[in-house]
């Protein structure tokens, strides 16, 4: 069976509460739903024998500069058994800094760890019982989240202070 | 040399260092253990990453790699700018394989804005990124061995290596920062010269590694240090998100040009190398053979290349050539309109993954239907492989750390985007 089919009907029969989404555009499947259901669906797409998407590729966010649900965050995943690669996608809903936060999936994928890092270090969402979240490349000490759109291009002068002299 | 203090290292660093899950028990009576800042000025580390070691004598406890060094926001400026003015960009990621970076961004764009490049385009394109694979297994080869030691071998994978910038040279002006591919295509075609150079190149190239590998391959100083050193198996490299030779040297026969075939891979015959082991020796056993299948490859490309355009001809997508800009009016506004607003690719997001040399490089792009992206997430495979460096150096000796590190070849020009 097709695994454009078959990944719907799994998922819906699995999770009949949730809502998906899902959309087929220009031959990457992607599906959407809401963020409290990541870990069980993340764990059920890589724990299934069917399926069996084992490999975290890429977790990552989008800022849409919107006044309601202001990030997405996207995560790739790749199953080594029929070589089919999808799209989670899981808006966050709210807008307040607050609102800005999901759980962890180094609990399925060991391996978003440092992804995650990243994304919280460039958009500045928390990943709730993450081992280690830390900024991955910017300074501990920067207050700033870079790729978010608020954020100007040319940089903020004065937020990464020189190292003083002696 | 002074003695590192402890607020010279930033708290939250030394905090995951000490408390990084560790089941080496250490002699309390004799107190040795030590805490050692490696790099990121050290030329051993490929560039600036800094790893912190926890040592007992010599043996690592728990590491913490940090990065960040060559942080240059290529993601931030990509949203800022022309999907074709992000090509020379794509030099600056794997600098030691640009032009595997160029093909990779100009199919993600392609993809998206649903366009696609005239056979000998695509033909070039899979010369091109099989010779960058070469160089770069290259240079990662010679520079393992001149980390455990052996300084010849560099310098003769170097000049292997040099004969591939000559064919670069010829083939579009620039023998390091290439920006040779457009969207919808390659800047110009490859001229006979070129294909006659590469054609050499291919076939004196077997015997040519050899010769490298023979001073090596009985070098029993360079085979005991890394056979058995950061061994990781293929579940565990799975689960750490690694893809590329780094992956194959732990016997997962994964290589998205075959699970996940883009340009005209399908139609070439050549191996998945792996090798079962999973130690930093089959990692560059790997790296050598995929080498030999890539000129395999190449000399199949030169024989079936066909004729034909190299630039796609749709005006309102492909940028047109310079001497039709300077004698027609249409192109002139085409050329105007492109240049100023973009392609314009249609509402929509794409993720494009090609079969780097590091490993799995991706791009996934977000449109607006505007000329820029909204946003650009490059997935690098030096950053993803890097993460599996504590789990790979826990329990090694110092000194095979920097071999260790030589073994997964990270580019951080990449992995620090």
């Amino acid at each position: 069976m097709n695994l454009r089919e078959l990944i719907p009907q799994k998922l819906q029969e699995k999770f009949p509460q949730v809502k998906f989404k899902f959309v087929d555009y220009r031959g990457d499947l992607s599906v959407q739903f809401d963020k409290e259901h990541i870990i069980n669906i993340g764990r059920f797409l890589k724990e299934d024998p069917e399926l069996e998407f084992r490999l975290c590729e890429d977790v990552t966010a989008i800022d849409w500069a919107e006044r309601k649900n202001r990030f997405t965050v996207v995560y790739h995943i790749f199953s080594m058994k029929h070589n089919f690669r999808l799209r989670l996608k899981v808006p966050l809903i709210g807008n307040e800094e607050s609102d800005y936060d999901i759980d962890s999936v180094t609990v399925v994928w060991k391996g978003a760890n440092w992804m995650e890092r990243e994304t919280y270090d460039m958009f500045g969402i928390k990943f709730n019982n993450h081992p280690d979240l830390r900024r991955m490349y910017m300074p501990e000490d920067f207050q700033y989240y870079p790729l978010r759109k608020d954020f100007p291009l040319m940089g903020i002068p004065g937020s990464l202070p020189l190292p003083k002299k002696e | 040399m002074p003695k590192l203090t402890k607020d010279e290292v930033h708290p939250k660093i030394i905090e995951a260092l000490l408390g990084a899950d560790s089941d080496i028990s250490v002699d309390d009576a004799l107190e040795n253990e030590m805490i050692l800042n490696m790099g990121p000025q050290h030329p051993a580390t490929h560039g600036v990453l800094r790893v912190l070691l926890r040592l007992d004598g010599e043996t690592v406890i728990a590491s913490v790699p940090e990065l960040g060094y060559l942080h240059r926001g290529y993601e931030k400026m990509a949203e800022n700018m022309n999907y074709f003015e992000f090509i020379p960009h794509t030099d600056r990621l794997d600098y030691l394989s640009p032009m595997a970076n160029n093909v990779a961004w100009v199919l993600a764009v392609e993809k998206l804005a649903g366009i696609e490049a005239p056979p000998r385009a695509q033909y070039i394109r899979m010369m091109i990124a099989e010779l960058a694979r070469i160089a770069s297994h290259l240079v990662a080869i010679g520079s393992l061995a001149m980390d455990v030691g052996a300084l010849t071998v560099f310098l003769w994978t170097l000049r292997e290596r040099e004969k591939i910038l000559d064919i670069w040279d010829i083939l579009c002006g620039a023998r390091f920062t290439n920006s040779y591919t457009r969207i919808g295509g390659v800047a110009n075609d490859a001229q006979p010269e070129a294909l006659a150079k590469v054609k050499w190149f291919i076939d004196q190239f077997e015997e040519n590694l050899d010769e490298c590998e023979r001073l090596v391959n009985t070098n029993r100083i360079f085979i005991e240090r890394l056979d058995g050193a950061g061994v990781i198996t293929g579940e565990d490299a799975i689960e750490m998100g690694m893809t590329g030779p780094s992956l194959r040297g732990s016997g997962v026969e994964f290589d998205l040009r075959r699970n996940s075939p883009y340009l005209y891979y399908n139609d070439f015959d050549f191996k998945v190398v792996t090798y079962p082991d999973g130690d930093s020796l089959s990692r560059y056993f790997v790296r050598a053979d995929e080498a030999r299948e890539s000129a395999k490859i190449v000399k199949q490309i030169l024989d079936k290349m066909p004729q034909g355009e190299v630039l796609l001809n749709q005006p309102k997508k492909v940028l047109p050539h310079k001497t039709e800009i300077y004698t027609k009016m249409e192109e002139l506004i085409h050329d105007f309109m492109i240049v100023n607003f973009g392609i314009q690719p249609p509402v929509g997001d794409i993720y494009h993954a090609i079969e780097g040399s590091k490993g799995e490089l991706g791009f996934y792009l977000v449109s607006k239907g505007e000329g820029r992206p909204w946003r650009c997430k490059i997935r690098s495979p030096s950053m993803v492989n890097l993460q599996s460096l504590p789990h790979l150096i826990k329990g090694q000796m110092i000194s095979d750390v920097v071999a260790i590190i030589g073994s997964i070849d990270p580019i951080m020009g990449e992995a620090d985007k």
